[in-house]
């Protein structure tokens, strides 16, 4: 034990505060979590200190899981949601990552003014995601936002209701995560393409190998383990992406994916209702861990371990 | 302590760009078509938020849309001046909010990230992976208890109890970027300043640390961002009075459900904008280096 420690405690002092940090504030919520779908919690039988109020929740068992589980209206209609919820996340990260690789190839390339093009389009990254939001809430508006105005003056007489109770609602969020999410796949895909060894291609290019081989058999190889990381990434965060659709459309209904729903149960409504919140966030986790062990296999499988 | 720093920065790898020289005339006006289009796609929508902060409200919801219409400072200074909420107290809070978290997390996972490069102890894989799996907690289902928990604590409504839940977004993939970083670094580093009689910590500060600059600038403007733009828990968890919120809150009040002051709301975004990137452009001749070597070696 002794030598362990001397051998050791660089190395567990400086992870400590980082494991502490993790176990107060994520580990141990995640079991009172867990543990709070098993009860009725909501605003008015919570534990208050401020108005010296003991918890007064009772246990429930399944009966959250039954309720969300089955589809009901008033419970958020779990299984509609989660197909929008998926249809969100593939749809966004799919564009993610084309227009993303499409523009890091592009910026690979000697261009005169390169530096410029690359602030320029890091630019919707650092602009705060929720001022994004309210700018295309601002440009989506029906009557008077620019993107109507631009599409009367093409020819479109009758242009989309963007923002309305509609599955057009849907399209416009995805186009603003869109605008919001690519900068960082190209950046991360620009390191990525950066790293590939230049010989490479010099000797494709000598073997006579055309642009789309050396794309297909250079380019897209090398840039595996990075495309592998940053997808999964960007899943997750899609998944659980709320400011946008929050400040957009709000609690429309053709909008609602699961984590905004999980909020709206917690946070807005007459009753704050944390039980089914809760429950809508196990099972959101449940979700993306099944979805992540099942990706790390089938990389495993193409040989690639992390 | 002889070492050149300057020399020891991670050199970036050849590229593999075809010559200038090799590109038809077509294929060059193609390239730059496409940079153009995709670049104002990408500012177009800061730039209309910048034009309708000078409008008056009634101008920003007008159906023919001008660059310039009975344009004035008028929106900044009346949100300046508090007319339209407490927006100085906002912005305060923000910058003191995102700063402590930007501090916390850089320097948390800085020695964890090192410890993780550079040190085998048992315990390492599950503890990375871990990290991993903290990505992918839904705020959903962490929000209840930490609610309970600040309740708790007595810091249900204060910035630091915001700071602390910020740190545990920003902290796993800090931590993940800057061990990418710091594998990049190499070891011998460490062993020559070890001879010359540093401790694992000397050679940590004053060795690793200076050269993981770009590392530690990525990090840093992620770290600030995350708590800069925040919305789930700083609406739930900032108590309803006026002077606590952050920007992200305090905005929603312009965004009315029946009317919305555009052109305030264009002015105070511009304003918050403006922070945001500030710090990017210090940082972004960084990104492509930090970012990569950490979604690399990931």
């Amino acid at each position: 034990m002794r030598r362990f420690l001397d051998r050791h405690w660089y190395a567990y002092a400086m992870v400590l505060p980082v494991v502490v940090v993790i176990a107060v504030l994520v580990l141990f919520p995640l079991a009172q979590g867990v543990f709070f779908t098993f009860t009725n919690i909501n605003e008015a039988n919570i534990a208050n200190p401020v108005l010296d109020r003991a918890a007064t929740y009772i246990g429930v068992g399944l009966r959250n899981y039954l309720n969300v589980l089955s589809g009901d209206s008033s419970y958020g209609s779990f299984w509609s949601t989660l197909v929008r919820t998926l249809i969100w996340t593939f749809s966004c990260v799919f564009c993610h990552y084309t227009i993303g690789l499409g523009l890091a190839l592009l910026l690979n390339r000697q261009v005169r003014g390169r530096a410029v093009y690359r602030v320029l389009l890091i630019l919707p990254w650092a602009v705060p995601a929720f001022i994004s939001a309210f700018t295309w809430k601002y440009m989506f508006n029906a009557q008077y936002g620019i993107i109507n105005q631009g599409l009367r003056a093409i020819g479109f007489d009758d242009p989309p209701v963007w923002l309305g109770q509609n599955d057009w609602a849907l399209v416009a969020v995805i186009i603003v995560n869109v605008w919001l999410g690519v900068p960082f796949m190209m950046v991360a895909l620009l390191g990525g393409l950066q790293a590939i060894p230049g010989d490479l291609y010099e000797a494709a290019e000598v073997d006579g190998a055309t642009p789309w081989q050396r794309f297909r058999h250079i380019t897209l190889p090398g840039l595996r383990s990075v495309s592998s990381t940053v997808v999964l990434l960007g899943i997750i965060w899609t998944f659980n992406m709320f400011a946008i659709i929050y400040l957009i459309t709000g609690p429309n209904p053709n909008t609602r994916i699961l984590v905004t729903y999980a909020f709206e149960r917690f946070f807005s409504g007459a009753s704050r209702d944390y039980a089914i919140a809760s429950t809508y966030g196990v099972l959101i986790l449940s979700v993306l861990l099944v979805f992540a062990s099942g990706y790390r296999r089938a990389l495993r499988k193409q040989g690639e371990v992390w | 302590m002889t070492l050149d720093a300057s020399s020891l920065q991670v050199v970036k790898a050849e590229r593999a760009a075809p010559r200038r020289a090799d590109r038809s005339k077509l294929a060059s006006v193609g390239l730059h078509g496409a940079l153009v289009i995709a670049s104002l796609i990408a500012v177009f929508p800061v730039f209309w938020v910048l034009v309708t902060s000078f409008k008056p409200d009634a101008r920003a919801v007008e159906t023919t849309p001008k660059l310039v219409n009975e344009s004035t400072v008028d929106n900044y200074v009346r949100i300046l001046s508090g007319d339209k909420g407490n927006f100085l107290a906002w912005f305060g809070n923000s910058v003191l909010i995102a700063l402590m978290t930007t501090v916390i997390a850089v320097f948390m996972s800085a020695t964890t990230g090192y410890a993780a490069s550079r040190f085998r102890f048992p315990g390492k894989r599950p503890l990375m992976l871990s990290f991993l799996v903290v990505q992918m907690f839904p705020f959903a289902v962490l929000i209840v208890p930490l609610y309970n928990i600040l309740l708790t604590l007595g810091l249900q409504g204060s910035s630091f109890g915001l700071v602390l839940v910020y740190c545990t977004t920003a902290v796993p993939f800090c931590t993940y970027m800057l061990k990418g970083y710091f594998d990049t670094i190499p070891n011998d580093i460490d062993e020559a300043g070890r001879v010359d009689g540093l401790s694992p910590f000397g050679v940590f500060w004053r060795l690793v640390l200076p050269l993981a600059r770009p590392g530690l600038a990525v990090t840093a403007f992620y770290a600030f961002l995350t708590a800069w733009g925040e919305v789930a828990f700083a609406s739930a968890f900032l108590s309803a009075a006026d002077e606590s919120k952050t920007l992200a809150v305090g905005l929603q009040v312009f965004v009315q459900q029946n009317r919305t002051e555009w052109g305030h709301l264009a002015a105070a975004s511009i304003l918050v904008a403006i922070p945001a990137i500030a710090v990017f452009y210090l940082v972004q001749r960084f990104l492509v280096t930090g970012l990569a070597s950490g979604a690399v070696k990931g």
